[in-house]
């Protein structure tokens, strides 16, 4: 199997069995609940943001399949320092490349390490899992009170 | 239980290389893997002979039915109305104005809420599911209670997944309406005791109706000497084609019951001020149904009998018995759903990897399972489960297919610890 093509990668499986930043935060200035009807997949994301617009901490709570899992731990690695604003585009950025409508191998991004995830646009029932922490964050950013759903 | 070698050792009930050459796509290939088909409880794969009664009405008989004076018409609305006969013998029902077509079992329960449940459910009345229902059977009647004031009572399950019957006893009196439960259960593959339900639920008076979607195509139904008003099933799983299923109603509550979808079809006279309303079933049957897949339907039955349905369940037990005895061995890994009684389905969970996970990897050993909460979250959450993944077996299925299961679990396992 290709490089791109593999779903389960073993930095992926390392993250769902030792994901990382995987705790609540008290003193969180945004977070956000975020649920996939279809699987049950149903995380929290927890951010500490500073008057600079840096976050300064983010962390994840919850349950999931290993694909949400580890893409949570991951996001919560690659967004920790960054500002609110690079991390709307870098959620576009893997948002779009889960989807296959953006190839990090073409075109220059903000993806770093997640580009791991590239493997996801070839297994369309999961592109979901891939995605929902990263809705959660951008739910928190906006404030969703409500939480969010991928349905 | 006895142990896979004395399941091998007898004679099985069905010639399964004879039965696989009559579906065309178990010979078909996933990405180089033999496809091994296991969401049998979803839907079921086609054999030829309905693929082929498919084509040949569609290319050289088809009409429009109940409308047209024409051969093609009335050939058409002779070949449907002859279904309607298939299914009310499949069911034991007494006659076949007892069978009204739908979309499939979730448009026959509604069709029962919205038609019965308006007209004879009132505010302070009770209608009694179980804690393992489809969501096609709990929604509906969510809706209704809550539009009549009307109140919904759940059976609950013991951890086997079987019903508590005692406390079933509890929930009914003579505010019971309708009790509404399935007759096998799609998540855990629970049989449920539907004889006694329903003659408990006649002692206070109330209705009953029985989702059959998983029971008809690995069991002889009998609705008559099972008493139910109300029986459903679904097309799809049973063989047949999907877009069609059906809804069998006791005459006597049929005549009772208004329309719940109004237009063609269903009326005796239209006049600009009042429609008189046909007869059950046309009455239930408004604008052009799905014809071809009407046909299609009573062809698969046509199929199931020639299988024999005994035969059919007997097989299927021994899949079941083989599976469970496999799977049961494997460390980490724990059966939903262990009723005495159960269907051809095998609910588990693994503490390695959760269940999209474990289908993801399946799938690239060419084995299709569902991994989810099939449609049936309150049973998930009775059993601490965000979903399972879940293999149901048909009489088309193999045990070498049931042991590359067990080796591609134990594969999942290891690439997830
Ligand atoms: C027990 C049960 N009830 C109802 C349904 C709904 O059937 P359909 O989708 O054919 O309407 C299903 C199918 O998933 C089922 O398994």
């Amino acid at each position: 199997m290709s490089y791109s093509s593999e779903l389960y990668q073993q930095v992926i499986l390392d993250h769902n069995r030792k994901p990382r930043n995987f705790r609540e935060m008290p003193n969180a200035t945004h977070f956000c609940h975020g649920f996939n009807p279809l699987c049950g997949d149903d995380i929290t994301v927890y951010l500490d943001v500073d008057n600079d617009h840096v976050i300064q901490d983010v962390s994840f709570t919850g349950s999931g399949c290993a694909i949400s899992k580890a893409s949570s731990s991951l996001m919560t690695v690659h967004l920790k320092g960054k500002k609110i604003e690079e991390s709307k585009v870098i959620f576009d950025e893997f948002h779009k490349m889960v989807l296959g409508e953006f190839d990090p191998e073409k075109s220059e991004n903000h993806l770093g390490k997640l580009t791991l995830f590239m493997g996801v646009r070839e297994f369309p029932s999961r592109i979901k899992c891939a995605s929902l922490s990263w809705h959660a964050m951008i739910g928190a950013l906006e404030k969703k009170a409500e939480g969010i759903t991928t349905e | 239980m006895p142990d896979s070698g004395a399941v091998l050792a007898k004679k099985p009930a069905i010639d399964v290389d004879k039965i696989r050459k009559d579906f065309p796509v178990l010979s078909r290939t996933i990405d180089g893997k033999p496809l091994i088909y296991l969401d049998n409880a979803a839907t079921t794969q086609k054999p030829w002979s309905v693929i082929n009664r498919l084509f040949k009405f569609e290319s050289e008989e088809y009409g429009t039915v109940r409308r047209g004076a024409y051969k093609l018409s009335e050939r058409s609305t002779r070949l449907y109305e002859e279904s309607r006969r298939k299914v009310a013998d499949f069911l034991g029902a007494a006659s076949k104005e007892e069978i009204v077509f739908t979309s499939g079992t979730t448009q026959s329960i509604n069709l029962v809420a919205y038609s019965f449940g308006r007209r004879f459910v009132n505010a302070g009345d009770e209608v009694v599911i179980s804690n393992i229902e489809h969501h096609a059977n709990t929604v509906p009647w969510q809706v209704l209670c809550e539009e009549k004031g009307a109140v919904l009572k759940v059976i609950p399950v013991n951890d086997d997944g079987e019903l508590i019957m005692t406390e079933y006893d509890k929930l009914l009196s003579k505010k019971t309406r309708l009790v509404a439960v399935n007759h096998v259960s799609n998540a855990l593959g629970t049989v449920n005791p539907v004889r006694e339900i329903v003659r408990k639920a006649r002692a206070v008076g109330a209705k009953v109706l029985i989702d059959g979607a998983q029971s008809t195509p690995h069991m002889k139904i009998d609705v008559r000497e099972l008493d139910c008003d109300f029986y459903t099933f679904s097309g799809h799983k049973m063989y047949g084609p999907s877009g069609v299923g059906g809804l069998y109603g006791k005459m006597e509550v049929l005549e009772t019951m208004p329309p719940y979808v109004t237009g063609g079809d269903m009326i005796v006279q239209v006049t600009l001020e009042k429609t008189t309303y046909a007869k059950p079933p046309s009455r239930f049957e408004a604008g052009t149904p799905p014809i071809s897949q009407v046909i299609g339907l009573g062809t698969a039955i046509d199929y199931l009998n020639g299988v024999g349905m005994d035969k059919i369940g007997e097989y299927e037990h021994s899949l079941l018995e083989y599976g469970t005895r496999l799977l049961r061995d494997i460390p980490g890994l724990r059966i939903i759903g262990t009723a005495r009684d159960k269907a051809s389905i095998i609910s588990f969970y693994l503490d390695a990897a959760h269940p999209h996970d474990v289908v993801t990897i399946l799938d690239q050993d060419g084995i299709a399972l569902r991994g989810g909460h099939h449609c049936a979250q309150p049973t998930m959450k009775r059993f601490g489960v965000p979903a399972t993944a879940r293999a149901s077996m048909s009489f088309y299925n193999k045990y070498e297919e049931l042991d590359a299961l067990a080796a591609s679990i134990r594969r999942t396992i290891k690439i997830f610890s």
